[in-house]
């Protein structure tokens, strides 16, 4: 039954589509633009209402400030819906699949954040007395013995802040073991395919980085590292499974080969979701590898951050480990480690990565994860990341090039290249055409050992009716890309914004808002 | 699995797909002696959301929160009441379950939320221009050492007596791999900086001095005669500000001629979470911008000519420079720097001025009323909301004592600087807004009792 049509109103359908109809506002329905604050805020605004200030001589130095800091304010209405029409710009894992390859863009359970909010959490101060955190201690310390069970590693320093932040804790580490015995090894290899993030740290830790060539598989060459290892290597730095989404088969040789010339050997983990819970890296002679809690882990990205990138430890390298950390007494009482008991606990330490404790909201998030799932969750986690992947591979790889496909499975993620393209088109315009489809595009252009790379992880978390769409919609964009569509090439046609122009934002780049007048004198 | 959509029969249809017996046939490129017979023994299976909640619930109960109890710590992590609409924006999927807007066509929220921080943060610090933020302030202090030290081509950094001993202990760690030479000292409990020091100790050499503002005791000083002499040695002037709340009271570190100003933005918006995570706010001089570490949001426009916003000059960027890269950095904080621009934003002008004039007025009360105690002696001459106190006797089992009669009444200097026997007395209190009168005066006489 229709309540419209029995009130007698018929609705006139309009036949044709008619989408370059302006309107006066410049919003689409329920696509609207929003201003900046500052277009739409003033200085006397404010969104909050604050007790009368007790009236007492000034004690600030005489440095009062006088002139306007020039913040525009907004009332709670007004910021709330400015803060909402800017989220509906976005597209998010809540929206729609978010395949983006070396990522693990997977759903983020609301458990988590009702944990990390608990007030004994959430509004706790680092420097509180020790008896007055120690269930916060306690967390970090389960998150520990759970990531050492996980990765059958020695120990782990919790403090470091994001992934790439963990890599300079691994290789600070291997830098100090090196120092301890009067070493001074100066290279790290890093294969072709590693995140930009592995040659960046290794140079910051005053490292020279040479790569090693990938074979016609996708896989590390071992003659080749074999070859180039000796007195001068300090380590190397494996992604496994690697970006190609390939796992070191010969992980073990090539642990066993940087340990025999006295080397170590760094893990970049940022694909651990394909193995967690089925293989353990420390039973592939890992040295350290860091853990993307908001891969694996399912911590939210935020837009960008905050990640957490704890760094679990070989035997060898432990003793190196960063300050602080948790200790844990038999009578289950904890106590931390810092500067002051150093000396007697961890005389070794390299030292201090980060100001307090790690990213403690972080912590919380991941443990809530990982209880969730429990041992047997966490396998299934890694089967079905793998499973999902593999199965998109397969759909796929009639219609678009995967140069390894014929090196067996792919782990947790499916890569192609933008081979056999019509001219003029490539794998951005495959993305934007998913952008249209509704999708976030997978990674695109890396790794950089593919042309065109197209880097494809769907994670455990989709369902096979999800996928089953993708595919589809992926096989349409790339038989568009294949017939020389025009419309693909000027995709997005649907998003907020068509393609924008990055050389001009680089070129003269414009970081922060001015007022009309003053940006105009700023020329 | 309730976070795991795929069925039993969805799995068999897709192996039998893909070609595969068992999801073994997928891992066999992992050595059958690297591979798990099944879940890891002796760890738990998987557990209810309700038993999950349970767990936390009690370990939470274990921590004295500070929201619960009269509360003073400060020392680069400070307690404020951030609006509600704060932790609902930041929980809106749209921006919890993004990723790094790196197809801008589909990231307008993130990016232009982004430029509006940048644009904040430039101007709360006197600065012409800020980025998208780092981890937190003292890995941003470090990352403005590094900056310094490519902008200059020297390797000698000085830095204040006053600066947060963690940020010096990152510094120095960092330092020993890069070869920089870091000139430092402990603080003195005096209403005197070590400014004399400072001042005597930038020559030809010197990449950069950097200062706290206001210092780890809470004293504010003027910085403009270091960035003077710091300039005609073609040094930097860094200033670090642990409380930017500070600033709505206090002139920018840019107008007193600062190069590079770099922050912990925990204070507005982001809660103190036992430490993390926190969001580093940088911002400098717009000649110094290509020498910047971290990720920029610039203004652009799109194929129809509409305003739009971009990540830009990532060709300083790990991920294009690889290991020439201006930093190894690959995220930012974006949530907590979205937390530091709402917050930011419901303040303005007017309110972020109010909220600092409520809370130097009442860390000047809470000074006069500690003071009054016999044998407690402040030490600043000037302060915003946090100074230090000289106890007559060592302050930190005074702390625990206080901790005791359920009273978190700052952080001693013995935590901060253990062994460093002149200091032991010292006590850092702040007083924000959520101070009451009553539980300044619970403090004050929880003090006396002790001391007594």
């Amino acid at each position: 039954m229709n309540a419209i049509n029995q009130s007698g109103w018929k609705p006139e359908m309009v036949g044709e589509g008619r989408h370059d109809v302006k309107t006066y506002t410049g919003n689409k329905a329920l696509m609207l633009e929003e201003p900046l604050i500052f277009e739409i805020g003033n200085n006397s605004t404010t969104g909050v209402d604050l007790a009368v200030s007790p009236k007492v001589i000034s004690r600030l130095g005489n440095l009062e400030r006088h002139r306007d800091i020039a913040l525009p304010g907004l009332s709670e209405p007004e910021a709330v819906r400015h803060y909402t029409r800017l989220s509906r710009q976005n597209y998010a894992i809540d929206l729609g699949f978010f395949p983006l390859g070396s990522c693990t863009m997977k759903h983020n359970p609301r458990l988590n954040e009702k944990v990390a909010r608990m007030a004994g959490f959430a509004d706790v101060h680092p420097m509180q007395p020790i008896e007055t955190v120690q269930g916060a201690l306690a967390v970090i310390n389960e998150l520990a013995v759970w990531l050492i069970e996980l990765t059958g590693m020695h120990g782990v320093a919790m403090t470091p802040k994001a992934g790439a932040h963990g890599e300079l804790c691994g290789i600070l580490c291997i830098k100090a073991a090196l120092e301890a015995r009067g070493d001074k090894r100066s290279v790290i290899l890093v294969p072709e395919s590693a995140h930009g993030t592995n040659p960046a740290t290794a140079a910051f830790a005053g490292f020279s980085v040479e790569n090693i060539p990938a074979t016609s598989e996708g896989r590390v060459d071992l003659a080749a590292l074999k070859s180039r290892l000796g007195p001068d290597v300090a380590g190397v730095m494996i992604t496994n499974p690697n970006t190609c989404g390939l796992f070191e088969r010969d992980m073990k040789a090539i642990s066993d080969a940087v340990h025999a010339a006295g080397g170590y050997v760094y893990c970049d983990g940022a694909n651990f979701n394909a193995i967690v819970g089925r293989v353990r890296p420390g039973d592939l002679g890992i040295d350290a590898m860091h853990i993307n809690l908001h891969k694996t882990f399912s911590t939210p990205h935020g837009g960008g951050g905050p990640g957490s990138g704890p760094v679990v430890l070989s035997e060898a390298l432990s003793p190196f480990g960063p300050l602080p950390f948790t200790e844990r007494h038999a009578d289950g009482h904890f106590s931390l480690v810092e500067e002051e008991t150093a000396g007697e606990r961890h005389p070794h330490s390299f030292g201090r990565m980060t100001a307090f404790h790690g990213q403690m909201g972080m912590f919380t998030r991941a443990l809530s994860y990982i209880m969730s799932h429990g041992a047997d969750g966490l396998r299934q986690v890694a089967e079905d990341a793998v499973l999902n992947a593999n199965y998109i591979l397969r759909s796929l790889e009639d219609v678009l090039d995967a140069p390894f496909a014929h090196s067996g499975p792919c782990m947790h993620e499916a890569l192609f290249s933008d081979d056999g393209m019509a001219e003029g088109f490539s794998t951005l315009d495959i993305a934007k055409g998913l952008i249209d489809e509704g999708y976030h595009p997978m990674t695109v252009y890396f790794p950089l050992v593919v042309h065109g790379a197209m880097l494809v992880e769907p994670t455990e978390t989709e369902s096979k009716a999800t996928l089953d769409q993708f595919i589809g919609a992926l096989r349409s964009v790339a038989e568009r890309a294949k017939a020389g569509d025009p419309l693909l090439k000027s995709a997005p046609h649907h998003a907020p914004r068509r393609r924008l122009d990055e050389t001009q934002a680089a070129r003269k780049p414009i970081l922060v808002w001015r007022e009309p007048e003053q940006a105009v004198a700023a020329e | 699995m309730r976070y795991l959509p795929l069925t039993q029969t969805d799995r068999q249809a897709m192996l039998g797909f893909i070609g595969a017996k068992s999801i073994d046939d997928l891992f066999v490129d992992v050595p059958a002696e690297a591979q798990l017979d099944g879940p890891i023994h002796g760890l738990p299976n998987h557990a209810s959301e309700m038993a999950v909640e349970r767990h936390f619930s009690n370990l939470a109960r274990q921590n004295m929160s500070a929201s619960h109890h009269p509360f003073f710590l400060g020392c680069g992590a400070y307690k404020h009441h951030v609006p509600a609409s704060v932790d609902h924006i930041i929980q809106r999927g749209e921006f919890l379950t993004a990723y790094t807007p790196y197809q801008p066509e589909i990231a307008q929220g993130t990016l232009q939320m982004l430029f509006e921080f940048q644009t904040q943060v430039a101007r709360l610090f006197g600065c012409d221009v800020a980025n998208a933020s780092m981890y937190d302030g003292s890995t941003a202090c470090w990352e403005a050492i590094g900056m310094a030290g490519r902008i200059t081509k020297r390797t000698k950094a000085v830095l204040s007596s006053g600066l947060h001993p963690h940020y010096v202990s990152v510094a120095k760690t960092m330092a020993k791999y890069t070869g920089d030479t870091l000139d430092t000292a402990f603080p003195e409990l005096s209403a005197e900086t070590d400014s004399a020091r400072l001042l005597a100790a930038i020559d030809g050499e010197t990449s950069c001095v950097v200062v706290q503002y206001p210092d780890i005791l809470g004293r504010i000083e003027d910085l403009s005669a270091i960035a003077a002499k710091a300039h005609e040695h073609s040094a930097l002037l860094i200033a670090v500000v642990t409380e930017p709340v500070a600033l709505g009271a206090i002139k920018a570190p840019g107008e007193m001629g600062a190069d590079i100003v770099v922050g912990e933005g925990q204070s507005i918006g982001v809660g103190l979470q036992f430490g993390g995570p926190y969001v580093g706010l940088f911002a400098c001089k717009e000649k110094f911008v290509r020498q910047m570490p971290g990720r920029l949001c610039g203004e652009t426009v799109d194929a129809e000519g509409k305003r739009g916003f971009v990540l830009t000059l990532s060709t300083r960027e790990q991920h294009i420079r690889r290991e020439k890269a201006t930093s190894n950095i690959c995220t930012n904080s974006g949530l907590c720097a979205l937390a530091f621009s709402v917050h930011m934003t419901l303040l303005g002008e007017k309110g972020l001025r109010g909220l600092a004039s409520l809370n130097h007025a009442l860390a000047v009360r809470a000074a006069d009323r500690l003071t009054q105690i016999p044998g407690v002696e402040l030490i600043n001459d000037s302060f915003f909301n946090e100074f230090t106190l000289r106890l007559p006797k060592e302050a930190r089992p005074v702390v625990r004592a206080l901790a005791d009669r359920k009273i978190l009444g700052g952080v001693s200097l013995g935590r901060l600087y253990p062994g460093v026997n002149a200091l032991e007395n010292g006590l850092v209190v702040a007083v924000t807004e959520v101070a009451t009168a009553e539980d300044i005066e619970a403090f004050a006489a929880a003090l006396q009792e002790i001391l007594a």
